[in-house]
């Protein structure tokens, strides 16, 4: 926690656009390099700057604890996206095979089931790099 | 004393030349008839834009040929926090 104001209204004017292109990252994972992974860490690192320049308390309120729960559970949406394939009549995660419409490449909408996958991914990577960052900063302030 | 620097010295240079046979029957850096880049690269190269709709090879594989190893990763994830929870994130006691 800092009280200097160019640190303070950086930060304040930056973490709109850090997310902003972190769902980019996330959204366009199948089309630009990146995905889940890297975009949900450029997420997480927004919360964590807001953690390091307003305090704990601050980051708390724009994505509590209760929010990272859920997202942390997402992994079970990963594995019922794996059950269509399974429902089609092939391979666990299958997605083109499955019947899953591919689209044109190239498209926002297309590559089957990589951008669901994708948007998971990355909220999930997001909560966790904000759950560790704030229960080990936590235990730190005692 | 003399014996074990003997023992250790004969253990240094049997594993130096093992590595160093392993090191010469490497395939060049960067050749392209490399078995790295001949058994499913080309593959990957030529039909994931058909087979999976991703304009990004990487994505492509990540999350459509190798989707079960990337479930495998967000689990990694999941059980990063869940033991750093299960340490630190109980209510304060003091």
């Amino acid at each position: 926690m800092t009280e200097d104001i160019i640190v303070k209204t950086t930060a304040r004017l930056m973490t709109p656009f850090i997310q902003m292109f972190g769902l980019y990252i996330i959204l366009h994972g199948h089309l630009t390099p990146g995905g889940g992974f890297q975009g949900g860490a450029v997420i997480g690192a927004s919360m964590i700057l807001l953690a390091v320049v307003y305090g704990l308390e601050e980051g708390e309120k724009r994505m509590s604890h209760d929010l990272s729960t859920v997202l942390e559970s997402s992994t079970i949406v990963y594995v019922l996206i794996g059950f269509i394939g399974i429902a089609a009549g092939v391979n666990f995660l299958a997605s083109g095979a499955a019947g899953i419409p591919l689209g044109r490449p190239g498209d926002l909408l297309s590559g089957g089931m990589i951008l669901a996958l994708n948007i998971v991914i990355g909220f999930k990577v997001a909560s966790t790099g904000k759950t560790l960052f704030y229960t080990l900063a936590k235990e730190d302030e005692g | 004393m003399i014996r074990k620097w003997l023992i250790r010295l004969i253990f240094i240079v049997l594993l130096g030349y093992l590595v160093a046979g392993f090191v010469v029957g490497l395939p060049p850096f960067g050749s392209a008839d490399a078995p790295a880049y001949t058994h499913v690269v080309p593959r990957y190269i030529e039909r994931s834009v058909v087979e999976t709709g991703a304009t990004n090879i990487i994505s492509g594989i990540i999350l459509d040929y190798r989707a079960y190893d990337t479930m495998g990763e967000a689990t990694v994830l999941f059980t990063a926090a869940l033991a750093i929870l299960s340490l630190l994130g109980g209510e304060k006691d003091d």
